[in-house]
């Protein structure tokens, strides 16, 4: 294994501007910086409808230095193969030096990876194409005003799975859809979660991602200050605790085997995670205790993915 | 505020010429509190800068030296046109060398 | 000189392609368009044609992925029709604002429901407002030569529009004519690569697709305006072009003994030559009947079309999609309508509706429309709906 990277390794240079309009304290602002420090500058980031998007490129600013494309909401993935294509059909025709090192890199949210881009994702991780794909994650639709997405988790309020008499939030009683699991499913060669909290570890994987040739996912949680109903000081210490309580665990899947990158050998319970967050203030004790059930059984699953005990259990 | 341009002087399709135009957008104006960094107590850690949404700590390579004597090579400071006040670098500072003030206008 | 082959219209438009040299091609199967990629897949398949080949999971994705293509400077081309170019739907306004050329096939087809896999012109009537330059031909010649036309179109920089090439579904793609087939080198020096275009490129970083808000928005939508009135001018400078090189003369509009005619039939596409036929017969019986096919559709030539009927006194104008609730009925219909009194001339029109879901034109049926033209020549009230030829009562 390599040596560890650290606070050093990353690159002075910014090549997300500031001037940008994402709220202040955006989990998301923060990872996509390191996605390109990590990616550098010859790298075409595709971006779908999102929050990064219209807060980036409002004409005539843009944040980006870097070639940057948006099209539509539900087919990143889709435009990022056909920049990909064109690329490498260049190349062969001597349009583009043959030696050229571009990165296609795909950002986009949860609505547009989860729900509305999954068609468009699929085909270009079955096809195989050269891709990474990368979604922050910041658990609804935030960018229209915090309305439920497949990926927002039981029991959080938004405004459309609002708290009331009959409903308590979100309703869906189980464990979102798996991303990453969905994306192996494709027989991908990498696969990885990552977090903002965590800038080293996502620097590491968007570098190892990048260093693999095929289709590539991380799956990136947000946190999102307006839409968390957090504090705007606070995203990077509830990217923390996310890990700490097991909420978001930090893996990677390289062909075949899974690895912890965020060992947690003694979790902090889901309560403290859950508490720093409006969205999640109605809960119940006994809410509380089946969010924390669903996070028990995660991480048995993951560790059993590892086959050890690299999260441990809840401290007493 | 300058005439914008016409259809006539813009790149066609929208396509946006200039790459980090957004530095003349002065997010700054959104701020409420504003980060102090007290040079004397920072240890040069560099977290801040990598927490920082915005990019707005800067890191120069200016040599400091602190009345107790250690001397560093580089010091972080704050772009005032961009920072929004989050205090992300207030809260996640190890040392506690960053403070929020109320802005006064 | 080319080389004359039999070819059913849709593997005219492969050789086409492969002619010009297509970097990233990407379609999603639908009848009648699949043998158009089947053929191209062979090309590719057999090193015939150094290009990507996208097997894409939907119409909407093989646009994607064609505007990813020609946004980092490829030739991308896609073919499709019906329920595939809807799908495309959002991604055709997209794509010719964001002003990435490429050419998109498409063979003329019914849009569901029922579901129809025949022809009729539905599918492309539905995309008219999408900024997209049209052509509709009439025969697997001019289906193949407006490929060639297309790219020299789109990627020419006063234009910088993608476009669209059609002909009817089966009636064309499927039925075999003689094609002359041009050399690659030939067809490639009409066609240059030129890359005209921004790109994303690393070395020179630019966004494409910003926000335009109202401050902006507008500006850029004035811009695609101008656009169409400059693919206007080079479409008749290309086929200036074209004849000069492979002999063949086309026109944004074609003609047929128009000149003296006090009726006239116009529309578009294949049935053009059922129509052609019946003038034939309905001269030979003195009446004064003509024809007029509109090819480019968009930009609409509407002086053209004013001044070829500035001396018809009925013109009957057939539409082979339905838009019902509409003042005429049919997008054509509206258009030549808006041309005519655009420029003052007092020439009435009554409408059309031929040809829906593959219902073929009899003679029979032309003779109806011949009739009723006749019926309402002199008339002082014409009708306001349009006229439902072949339909069972």
């Amino acid at each position: 294994m390599s040596k560890p990277i650290t606070v050093w390794d990353l690159p002075r240079d910014e090549l997300l501007a500031p001037g940008h309009r994402m709220c202040q304290g955006c989990g998301a602002a923060i990872a996509f910086r390191h996605i390109l420090k990590a990616a550098g500058k010859d790298t075409i980031v595709v971006m779908p409808t999102c929050c990064g998007e219209i807060t980036s490129t409002v004409y005539p600013d843009n944040a980006w230095r870097v070639p940057w494309i948006h099209v539509a909401f539900e087919n990143a993935a889709a435009v990022a193969s056909g920049i990909r294509a064109g690329i490498e059909v260049l190349k062969r025709k001597g349009v583009i030096p043959k030696d050229r090192q571009i990165n296609v890199v795909a950002i986009g949210g949860d609505g547009g990876t989860f729900d509305i881009g999954l068609q468009a994702l699929s085909g270009t991780l079955e096809r195989g194409d050269d891709v990474l794909y990368i979604c922050y994650d910041n658990e609804a639709y935030m960018n229209t005003g915090i309305q439920r997405s497949g990926s927002t988790p039981m029991g959080a309020w938004t405004t459309t799975t609002p708290v009331g008499k009959i409903w308590r939030g979100e309703w869906r009683p189980k464990k979102r859809k798996d991303l990453v699991a969905i994306a192996i499913a494709h027989n991908v060669p990498y696969a990885a979660t990552a977090n903002p909290a965590f800038p080293l570890d996502l620097y590491a994987k968007v570098k190892k991602a990048l260093s693999i040739r095929g289709p590539k996912l991380i799956h990136v949680l947000s946190p999102c200050v307006p839409g968390w109903r957090i504090e705007p000081d606070k995203s990077v210490a509830v990217g923390k605790l996310a890990v700490l309580t097991g909420m978001w665990i930090n893996y990677e899947y390289e062909n075949g085997v899974y690895r912890v990158t965020t060992p947690v050998p003694k979790r902090k319970p889901v309560r403290e995670y859950l508490r720093l967050q409006g969205r999640f203030r109605h809960l119940s004790e006994e809410e509380i205790k089946k969010i924390q059930q669903l996070v028990d059984a995660e991480v048995e699953r993951i560790n059993k993915l590892i086959g050890k005990e690299v999260i441990g259990p809840v401290e007493g | 505020m300058s005439a914008l341009p016409g259809w006539r002087q813009l790149p066609i399709g929208a396509v946006n010429l200039v790459p980090g135009s957004s530095v003349s957008y002065k997010t700054g104006e959104w701020r409420t509190l504003r980060p102090e960094i007290d040079q004397e107590k920072c240890i040069r850690c560099r977290t801040c800068w990598m927490y920082c949404p915005e990019g707005s700590i800067i890191e120069v390579d200016e040599p400091y030296k602190t009345k107790a004597g250690r001397e560093y090579k580089v010091t972080y400071k704050i772009d005032y046109d961009h920072c929004k006040g989050c205090g992300i670098c207030a809260n996640e500072c190890p040392v506690k060398a960053i403070s929020m003030v109320e802005e006064v206008i | 000189m080319g080389k004359v082959v039999p070819l059913g219209g849709n593997y005219a438009v492969a050789y086409a392609v492969k002619a010009c040299d297509v970097d990233v091609m990407t379609a999603y199967p639908i009848s009648p368009q699949t043998t158009i990629v089947e053929r191209l897949s062979e090309f590719v398949a057999n090193g015939e044609l150094d290009a990507e080949f996208l097997h894409v999971e939907s119409e909407h994705t093989a646009l994607s992925v064609a505007i990813g293509a020609a946004a980092v400077g490829a030739r991308a081309y896609s073919a499709t029709c019906s329920q595939g170019l809807a799908l495309m739907n959002e991604l055709l306004y997209i794509m010719s604002a964001m002003r990435l050329p490429m050419v998109l096939t498409i063979v003329n087809r019914a849009l569901s429901a029922p579901i129809n896999i025949w022809n009729d012109h539905s599918d492309f009537m539905s995309v008219q407002d999408a900024g997209w330059v049209m052509m509709m031909s009439a025969s697997n010649q001019e289906a193949y030569d407006e490929v060639i036309i297309g790219y020299r179109i789109a990627e020419d920089p006063r234009v910088l529009l993608p476009v669209i090439t059609s002909m009817d579904g089966y009636i064309q793609s499927h039925v075999v004519e003689p094609v002359e087939v041009e050399s690659d080198e030939d067809v490639l020096s009409f066609a240059p690569k030129r890359r005209t275009w921004y790109v994303l490129d690393p070395d020179k970083p630019v966004a494409m697709g910003s926000v335009g808000d109202p401050n902006y928005y507008y500006e850029f939508k004035r811009q695609q305006w101008e656009a169409m009135k400059e693919a206007r001018q080079v479409f008749d400078e290309v086929v200036v072009d074209f004849a000069k090189k492979f002999g063949r003369r086309y026109s944004a509009i074609e003609t047929y003994m128009l000149d003296d005619a006090e009726v006239a039939i116009v529309g578009m596409g294949s049935f053009m030559g059922t129509i052609k036929a019946y003038v034939d017969r309905a001269r030979k019986e003195g009446i004064k009947v003509g024809a007029l096919r509109v090819k480019l559709y968009r930009p609409f030539p509407a002086d053209d079309v004013a001044k070829a009927l500035s001396n018809v006194k009925l013109v009957g104008v057939m539409d082979r999609a339905l838009v019902p609730g509409s003042p005429t009925g049919g997008h054509l219909h509206s258009d030549v309508i808006a041309a005519i009194k655009q420029r003052g001339l007092d020439v009435r029109t009554i409408g059309f509706i031929a040809g829906l879901g593959g219902r073929l034109l009899t003679m029979d049926n032309v003779k109806q429309m011949v009739s009723a033209l006749i019926k309402y020549k002199d008339a002082r009230e014409l009708p306001k709906e349009p006229i439902f030829i072949g339909v069972r009562e």
